[in-house]
């Protein structure tokens, strides 16, 4: 299980780093969702794999078989934020086709 | 608890408040909104000095120098806090004394160049002072980003295509800077299990030695996250655009953006990693002196070489950010005291700047790209009614007090005396180059030489830059009209001006008042105490104890 976590943060994020210096806005967001994604697993993975472990306290249970809830808020707080600062930039992406006419991220092509 | 420690919250929640207030007015009351938005920021004000006076222990037992507020009424590790001193306290002011000018200069006329300027504003409030006031690292993600947030909203106001191409960049970067901050963040839970600034401070020491790598790793992720908000090179190259592109009472605000970086890498650096803590102490300080340094020299090149005063204001910023962080990165107390005047004073005199510059370039050819921004703005509203920029009384004498502001920015940016730049700089200067006290004879490190020459250099480089466009702009033969400046247009930049006046007055309470801060700062025990030591209140208590 470890493995396939950090193949699939390491796939996201490498994807991600390489989406955001292409020169296309929509590319730089698909690159930004990417790496938020896999920054969210990270958090995730930080309190420590565990399969069917609670996260809430109850009567009797044992605090080592208990998951971590601490980066399960975070990812949770950081999931919120992220999509509304990535729809706030999608907005701003679509500002900048309509005034500029291209989607470079520069707002002009590159002179040939 | 008494009413007075509430006040700890006001200022995340007045602005809060009225932020969310405004949202219901509709957008065609816009004297109602300005009012009720110039109320909460200057509420924002009275609160933030009743703080620092609290802060410095003028009201109150002497002991008392830091106030600490648990959210929720949960102890210390467990939940949220908020700690005010002397620090959290000075930025709180700063952020104040910054607002209230750029709100009312935005009220001439900018507030109705686009839909929800107040609202923004005051979320753009509530995001600095969270951050500042916050105890807690999730927590300061999360000010970050409802600071950040409003931040795209208010560089984007006024629209016009410079702003959006400058925006996009801006947006991008600090989107990505968030995603590093996260990453930090967790890889540091991940470590010390905890999340609590004071907390984490007690537990680096005990920090296992093969972890240990981790937990640098860790805060160097996180550092970098604020070093791109600082404006560090080489991070920092969407900064000069984006503060340029901004609206002027927009850019006023925004120059305690880059503030909030050095704020809590200043705070952290000497929190978790100050001195005889752990193995770990003085990590980082050396990449923040280089950084520093380059900062600084990138700036300077930058402010001669600027054509635009919006583009010398821009670089300006950096130079002030490069300072900072080569003074931070000495890690000496007596220079951080001087670095924390230098602080407030250009923090004041870029926003004061920044401003003064719209109305300067007012007047001027259309053929400037900061202009032409403005222009986009004005262009169809000035159609409909010829010489009728906004309502109010117009400015008489309009040249000569803009001349008069301008040469006043020119002295505290190139720090000579005998305005507040230059006590400053003396300070720092003098800190640096008799170390152990004034009169002794000890000797200075060839690196001392070096960050000395590049602080002066810098200074001479702004006085050279501000000279050529001050002489190009006020006495070179003027084409076109005079300017029409309104009254409260220039009274923010007065004010500001006024501001670094009294702190040059003032400057003996003042370097007092940040040398407690500074000692505060290099002894973080106190800090850590409050934090752990902070009762809970109320029925809550009464069961725990049970």
């Amino acid at each position: 299980m470890e493995l396939v976590l950090s193949l699939g943060i390491g796939i996201m994020t490498g994807s991600g780093v390489w989406l955001i210096l292409r020169p296309r806005t929509y590319q730089v967001i698909v690159g930004l969702s990417l790496l938020s994604y896999a920054v969210n697993l990270f958090i995730f993975g930080v309190g420590g794999l565990k399969v069917n472990a609670p996260a809430i306290l109850a009567d009797g249970s044992k605090t080592a078989a208990l998951a971590d809830p601490v980066p399960q808020a975070l990812v949770l707080t950081a999931i919120v934020i992220g999509f509304a600062t990535t729809a706030l930039f999608l907005v701003v992406l679509l500002a900048a086709r309509g005034l500029t006419g291209t989607d470079h991220v520069d707002g002009r092509e590159q002179s040939q | 608890m008494s009413f007075g420690q509430h006040l700890i919250i006001a200022p995340i929640l007045v602005p809060l408040v009225t932020g969310a207030l405004l949202l219901l007015i509709d957008e065609r009351r816009r004297s109602q909104k300005a009012m009720i938005g110039l109320a909460s920021t200057i509420i924002l004000l009275v609160v933030a000095v009743a703080l620092f006076r609290f802060a410095d222990g003028i009201d109150g037992p002497e002991t008392a120098r830091q106030g600490v507020y648990l959210l929720g009424n949960w102890a210390a590790p467990f939940g949220i806090v908020l700690v005010v001193d002397r620090l959290s306290a000075l930025m709180l002011v700063l952020t104040a004394t910054l607002g209230l000018p750029a709100l009312i200069f935005a009220l001439a006329r900018w507030h109705t160049a686009g839909s929800h300027f107040h609202s923004l504003f005051q979320f753009l409030l509530m995001g600095l002072n969270g951050a500042f006031l916050t105890g807690d690292l999730f927590n300061l993600f999360v000010f970050f980003e409802v600071l950040l947030a409003a931040s795209y909203g208010l560089l984007l106001h006024g629209s016009g295509l410079l702003r959006v191409k400058a925006g996009l960049h801006y947006i991008a970067v600090n989107l990505a800077a968030a995603l590093l901050f996260l990453i930090g963040v967790s890889l540091i839970y991940g470590v010390t299990g905890t999340l609590n600034m004071a907390d984490l401070a007690e537990r680096v020491a005990s920090v296992e030695p093969q972890k240990r790598m981790l937990l640098e790793a860790g805060a160097g992720i996180l550092g970098v996250a604020f070093l791109i908000k600082a404006g560090m090179w080489p991070l920092n190259f969407w900064l000069p655009p984006a503060y340029t592109a901004a609206a002027a009472p927009v850019a006023g605000i925004f120059a305690i953006l880059t503030k909030v970086g050095i704020y809590v890498v200043l705070r952290l650096s000497l929190l978790v990693f100050g001195e005889g803590t752990s193995t770990s102490s003085g990590f980082g300080l050396q990449v923040l002196l280089v950084g520093g340094m380059a900062t600084i020299t990138f700036g300077a090149i930058g402010v001669l070489a600027s054509q635009a005063l919006g583009r010398l204001a821009g670089f300006s910023v950096l130079v002030s950010s490069g300072t900072l962080l080569m003074a931070i990165g000495l890690g000496s107390g007596a220079i951080t005291t001087g670095a924390l005047f230098y602080l407030a004073s250009s923090t004041l005199t870029i926003s004061a700047f920044f401003m003064l510059i719209e109305l300067v370039e007012r007047g001027q050819d259309a053929g400037a790209s900061v202009l032409a921004v403005t222009m986009e703005v004005y262009g169809d509203a000035d159609e409909d009614e010829p010489e009728q920029g906004g309502e109010g009384v117009a400015l008489p004498g309009t040249m000569a007090v803009l001349g008069i502001c301008f040469a006043a920015c020119g002295i505290l940016l190139a720090g000579l005396p005998p305005l507040s730049g230059f006590v400053a700089k003396f300070a720092m200067l003098s800190a640096m180059l008799e170390p152990t006290g004034s009169g002794s004879a000890a000797v200075v490190p060839a690196i001392m030489w070096l960050v000395v020459f590049l602080i002066i250099l810098s200074g001479l480089s702004a006085l050279i830059a501000m000279t050529r466009s001050g002489i190009r702009t006020f006495w070179a033969s003027m084409e076109g009209t005079k300017p029409r400046v309104l009254v409260i247009e220039v009274a923010p930049v007065l004010l500001l001006l006024l501001a670094t006046l009294l702190l040059t007055v003032q400057a003996g309470p003042a370097m007092r008042y940040m040398d407690a801060t500074a000692r505060a700062l290099s002894a973080p025990h106190q800090y850590i105490d409050a934090v752990r030591n902070a009762r809970q209140v109320g029925p809550a208590s009464a069961e725990v104890q049970q």
